[in-house]
């Protein structure tokens, strides 16, 4: 019995060992991306170990001594990193508040406009902001809401008695931060949703209208349940990249008099960076990485149990 | 179907709210354009710029004067060329095995692959690997970590699986290899799909500042973004001290140089984007569809 057993697995062995021979031209396309996968990906992974060594560059990543869990003890003690979670928190919810219906009317609107042409060429100004860093959309919002700007003079000239600080009072910085990401992404949110509704059934619009049903009944009964699907799966990728309050965005628009309200994960390790304060820096980073993952999970199985169409990525 | 008056008061308001929506997405590159050609006493008056007063093109030879900026510009071209066609390479291989049925182990592989999209070291200990392998400072290091990209790579493996197997089997009938396959069929069948991602890649490469900002330090290996970014942050600065010194006697501000700058950043993008558009969409249904 054991024997046959021994000889099982030798044969699978010799099997596989075999199919690697026959198939080799294809393994070694996978050669190049494995080797990057493994440099720059899995070798950093390594490092996580830092967030529980005191780092010396000289002594590398395993010769460094072990502290323990002192940099996460720090972490949340002296440098109020609660707080830095709210702030994370707070601005992604926010954003997903409004960010995500957004699209949603965007879409349902462009679907009822019956002349295509201005159709396309409305939906192509949407998602320009889209493909522009925030280098720049930063430099352009920062005279947009400046003291002087358009923004402020429009609400003088609407009664506004002196200019909003829209870069120093914590609040209004952070509606700025949120307004301007929905504004980014509005436009190509809603190609998912106008790809779905596309594919509703003209048929199901026809029969609505003899049975007596007007445009807005045409929506409500017809458009909005036929991307219900769409929109749950959107909603819960979205719900899983909820510890991503966009650091792009917010690096290249705070400075400090809104760290208070606007500071984040990233931007606080970006700093513990530029300050070499290497242990810290990975402690926070892996906090966020290791509930960055979780949630990501859990929404991506969610999502396969509830849809039918999986997004086949595992 | 016959219109009502409802309707007829539903499409106007609709067209309505649609247009001034496409103008509040557009509006702030045209305030940035008409602020880069007013006139420095017109641009440091602030207010709603709708069009350029007083048309002048100062600013932008004041940009065009600063070899930094040209550099710059050498540095983000080279990245977004290399960068774009060696993980185009790379990325198409992977996705191309995976794709095949024949591949040993290609759960592992996928799994292997998917991984890093969940989990990452995080920013510090990839920059400590980084200086490990000596990148810092070094202008590969805008390419190398960059080219493995796991999203693009599904997409690119969704659209091969849909290419028949049929045709890999006969062209193996008549002696191709693997890589002639690759090369001969598989490549010239996924032209839309290769266009969409190049582009994907290309832009991600046009606008990233963040690894010039972490791992160079010399000046003239930076990207246009990071030269954008330190003339935006400079400028805020700089800005209050020149309004105390009158800015009328000065023939640009540092509103008007700021504004040309970002024009001229994001000029390729804007020049390409009627034509490349389309491309763009068909991307993000495959990716949504299928990713």
């Amino acid at each position: 019995m054991k024997t046959s057993k021994n000889k099982n697995t030798a044969a699978r062995k010799n099997s596989t060992l075999a199919a690697y021979k026959k198939h080799y031209q294809i393994v070694l396309m996978l050669v190049p991306g494995i080797i990057l996968l493994i440099l720059f990906n899995y070798v950093p992974m390594a490092g996580i170990l830092i967030a529980f060594k005191d780092y010396k560059f000289l002594h590398g990543i395993f010769g460094s001594e072990w502290v323990g869990m002192e940099h996460f003890s720090k972490l949340f003690a002296v440098d109020n990193f609660g707080h830095i979670i709210m702030n994370t928190l707070s601005i992604s919810v926010y954003k997903l508040l409004i960010g995500f219906p957004a699209p949603i009317i965007l879409a349902l609107l462009l679907n009822e406009l019956r002349l295509q042409k201005l159709k396309n060429v409305l939906q192509t100004c949407t998602y320009l902001p889209h493909f522009f860093s925030w280098v720049v959309l930063a430099g352009i919002f920062k005279m947009i809401f400046s003291n002087t700007g358009p923004v402020n003079s429009i609400l003088m000239a609407a009664g506004v008695d002196k200019p909003l600080e829209f870069f120093s009072n914590g609040t209004l910085f952070r509606g700025m931060i949120i307004g301007t990401s929905v504004w980014q992404g509005l436009g190509w949110g809603a190609i998912v949703y106008l790809a779905a509704l596309s594919g509703v059934d003209e048929s199901l619009y026809e029969a609505a209208y003899i049975d007596g049903a007007n445009r807005w009944k045409q929506t409500i009964h017809i458009s909005i349940p036929c991307i219900i699907p769409t929109i749950i799966t959107v909603f819960i990728l979205n719900v899983g990249n909820v510890l991503n309050a966009g650091y792009d965005q917010i690096y290249n628009m705070y400075n400090p008099t809104v760290y208070e309200t606007a500071d984040i994960i990233e931007t606080y390790v970006m700093r513990a960076l530029t300050k070499m304060d290497y242990g810290v820096g990975t402690a926070a980073g892996l906090f966020k990485s290791v509930i960055g993952m979780i949630l990501v999970l859990t929404a991506n199985f969610i999502s396969n149990k509830l849809s039918d169409d999986t997004l086949g990525i595992m | 179907m016959k219109r009502t008056r409802g309707e007829k008061i539903f499409n106007v308001c609709n067209i309505i709210i649609l247009s001034l929506l496409a103008f509040t997405t557009l509006y702030p590159f045209l305030y940035t354009l008409s602020i880069s050609l007013s006139s420095a006493a017109e641009a440091s008056r602030g207010g709603f710029h709708l069009y350029p007063k007083g048309v002048n093109f100062v600013a932008y030879k004041m940009v065009f004067k600063n070899a930094d900026l040209l550099i710059a510009y050498g540095n983000t071209i080279f990245r977004t060329v290399a960068g774009t066609l060696i993980s185009l390479l790379v990325c198409c291989f992977y996705g191309y095995a995976l794709s095949r049925p024949e591949l040993p182990h290609k759960k592992f592989y996928t799994t292997f692959l998917v991984f890093t999209m969940l989990f990452s070291g995080g920013a510090v200990p990839i920059y400590l690997t980084l200086k490990r392998y000596a990148l810092i400072d070094n202008r590969w290091v805008y390419i190398l970590p960059t080219i493995m990209s796991a999203y693009n790579i599904i997409v690119a493996r969704s659209f091969f699986m849909s290419i028949p197997n049929s045709l890999n089997e006969s062209a193996k009938i008549d002696g191709a290899n693997e890589f002639c396959i690759f090369f001969r069929i598989i490549v010239p069948l996924s032209k839309p799909i290769i266009m969409t991602l190049a582009l994907f890649v290309a832009v991600m490469h046009w606008n990233s500042w963040y690894d010039s900002l972490m791992y160079i330090t010399s000046n003239n290996k930076i990207v246009v973004q990071l030269l954008l970014q330190r003339i935006v942050q400079e400028n805020d600065v700089q800005q209050m001290t020149q309004q105390m010194l009158n800015p009328d006697q000065t023939q640009f501000t540092s509103e008007t140089v700021k504004s040309a700058t970002i024009i001229v950043a994001i000029l390729p993008i804007l020049v390409f984007y009627p034509f490349i558009q389309k491309y763009f969409t068909k991307g993000m249904m495959l990716g949504a569809v299928k990713g």
